[in-house]
């Protein structure tokens, strides 16, 4: 099967007065048509970087793409120019920011923001764009959406914002939806709605989603498949189920014994502080510092993805090889 | 389906209807807009209202010259017998002409190169600053002393030299904040969603950064009356027999001591307008300022 994206040895770097420093390297991350693919990783682990780089808009200078490919329905992003690219955001690909209180201009009511953006990628009449806005504003469950139209940013809460922005995001047809930690900074009840929304929306529009999150749970609760992400590496990767059920990562360890499933379970969180001496340069596993099963072999051989079964991948020299001593 | 088309207003009207609440609680600032207004409607009406319409170019009572304030003359006569009341209202108009096609025309070519410079930065900032920077190593007035000079005395050169050297101020203002302004999270959702960068320059940049304008400009208004009238004053602006209040004043000087009412009334006038746009900034800023506005 063809994939929708794929993600062929990108390495990003950022040029610091300090020296270049490596901030993503992907072998390989593919995500298909009309699938929600998952991405978890802690603060720093080129989460956003990658969704920013996936539209070309990571600023650059300091940014550097080294060298990869990112193939998008079929052809090279890295080969378009910029006026490609912005003819391809909104109307191709879209992007859902982490923090809805900052993503919608405030000097504009919500309805003018929601046409202009429809003028502008299709090119009709004021009153064509106001139906459709009032219609992207249904579509996004937000009650009286004339009412809505009227109100500047400020009068919404964030919750009602995060719809404005995904009603703005889809308005033009986007098929690829990039969502950052759309539920940031929203309670936990309001991300509960945001996220049976996208997931409708999903259904209802046959849109891919690229959804970026710190927390496993919420992967697990809308995502097909997903990939760990740690210091800019993918360390294991495969269906949600798969990788849920069967951890093979010890960072995937750490981030699934972080959800709390009742009331019993005491969570581990030593495990989860950064342990050690901090992200030090080695030239194996990134995760050698933090990870409780280290051996000798992981300070300098990286660990590259290996099949585990199916279609789940791990990057873990103890992991592999524990797989076949028990198989 | 037309629904929007009224309805979309109705969040601006009752954003103007606080902004006007709030102008007018401060007595000054309402002291202030309401002699704006004043002054406005005499610009407007002037030709009609003066009582002696031919007296604002033309001779017509040469034996009335230099008689003081009666009921008659309200403000006296100058020496060539023409009524100042009717002049100095006509006058009202001339100014506030020049000060807002001035200010009007340092901010057409002010806030594009600001909001430009800010926006894109780089190399076109730094060539747009530099360019700024040279305007403004000069002192100002003798800037618009020394265009003026150039180009000629007459009003409307006058008001040119006068834009040409207060546009750098506007374009400092708004590339301060535009630089402040494109790192927020709704403009790189903008380019996100395929917003080209003019349109995110004029459409989401200016927008946001406007506020430090209005309040920097309706107080440059006075100023820029006071410039164009001390270049009247020093002949290089409005003409004979123009009704232009700093050229009135530079003419009374020769008369000061026996018609004091020839210099004091244009003279009032400069200062009443001059004060009457500040206190309006003022009261602006207060307003449009989140920090000083108590709703």
């Amino acid at each position: 099967m063809a994939n929708y994206l794929e993600i062929e040895n990108l390495r990003v770097s950022f040029k610091t007065f300090e020296g270049t420093k490596n901030v993503l390297d992907l072998e390989y991350i593919g995500i298909d048509k009309g699938e929600t693919f998952g991405l978890v990783g802690e603060s720093g682990a080129g989460k956003s970087v990658l969704a920013l780089t996936l539209l070309k808009l990571l600023p650059m200078p300091p940014g550097i793409i080294e060298n990869g490919k990112i193939i998008f329905d079929g052809q090279d992003l890295l080969d378009k120019s910029e006026g490609e690219m912005r003819r391809l955001r909104g109307r191709k690909m879209a992007m859902i920011f982490q923090d809805p209180m900052s993503t919608l201009n405030p000097v504009f009511t919500v309805g003018e923001q929601i046409v202009r953006v429809i003028r502008q990628n299709k090119g009709v009449s004021r009153r064509a764009a106001e139906r459709q806005a009032l219609e992207m504003i249904e579509l996004v469950k937000l009650p009286d959406p004339r009412n809505i139209m009227r109100k500047y940013p400020h009068e919404l809460s964030g919750g009602q914002r995060q719809r404005v922005i995904i009603a703005i995001a889809l308005s033009c047809g986007a098929e690829f939806l990039i969502a950052d930690e759309p539920t940031r900074n929203l309670d936990v009840t309001i991300q509960a709605g945001i996220l049976k929304l996208l997931a409708e929306l999903k259904r209802e529009l046959q849109v891919t989603v690229l959804f970026i999150a710190n927390n496993l749970g919420l992967v697990s609760a809308i995502c097909d498949r997903m990939a760990v992400l740690h210091e800019g590496r993918v360390v294991e990767t495969g269906a949600v189920r798969e990788v849920i059920r069967d951890p093979r990562h010890p960072y995937t360890h750490v981030l699934l014994r972080a959800i709390p499933r009742n009331r019993d379970e005491e969570i581990d969180l030593d495990a989860l502080a950064v342990r050690g001496e901090g992200p030090v340069e080695v030239k194996g596993c990134g995760y050698f510092n933090r990870c409780p099963e280290r051996r000798e072999r992981c300070r300098d051989q990286r660990p590259v993805l290996q099949p585990v079964g199916g279609s789940h991948y791990v990057a873990c020299h103890v992991a592999v090889e524990g797989g076949e001593r028990s198989g | 389906m037309n629904w929007i088309s009224s309805k979309a207003l109705r969040p601006r009207i009752k954003e103007f209807r606080l902004s006007v609440h709030l102008l007018s609680r401060n007595r000054l600032t309402r002291a202030a807009l309401v002699t704006v207004l004043l002054l406005v409607l005499i610009a407007v009406v002037a030709p009609v209202i003066v009582p002696y319409p031919s007296h604002i170019y033309g001779v017509e009572t040469p034996e009335d010259k230099l008689l003081p304030p009666s009921g008659k003359y309200f403000f006296g006569t100058d020496e060539l017998g023409r009524d100042i009341f009717s002049r100095v209202l006509y006058g009202t108009r001339i100014s506030l002409q020049t000060a807002l096609l001035a200010v009007g025309l340092a901010l057409l070519i002010g806030i594009p190169l600001g909001a430009i410079a800010g926006a894109t930065g780089g190399f076109v900032d730094e060539a747009i600053m530099r360019i700024t920077d040279v305007f403004l190593s000069f002192p100002p007035l003798l800037l618009a002393i020394a265009i003026a000079a150039f180009l000629g005395p007459s009003l409307t050169n006058a008001m040119l030299a006068i834009a040409i050297s207060w546009w750098p101020w506007y374009t400092r203002l708004i590339r301060g904040q535009a630089v402040s302004i494109r790192e927020r999270q709704f403009v790189r959702a903008a380019k996100a969603i395929g917003t080209p960068h003019f349109k995110i320059i004029f459409g989401h940049i200016v927008p946001n950064c406007i506020a430090p304008v209005i309040v920097q400009a309706s107080m440059d208004l006075g100023g820029v009356i006071l410039t164009a009238a001390a270049l009247s004053f020093l002949g290089l602006g409005a003409q004979p027999p123009t009704p232009e209040w700093g050229l009135m004043v530079s003419t009374s000087r020769n008369y000061f001591l026996n018609a004091w009412w020839y210099s004091i009334f244009p003279g009032l006038a400069i200062f009443i307008t001059v004060l009457a746009f500040n206190l309006l900034g003022d009261g602006l800023r207060e307003i449009l300022d989140p920090k000083t506005r108590k709703n």
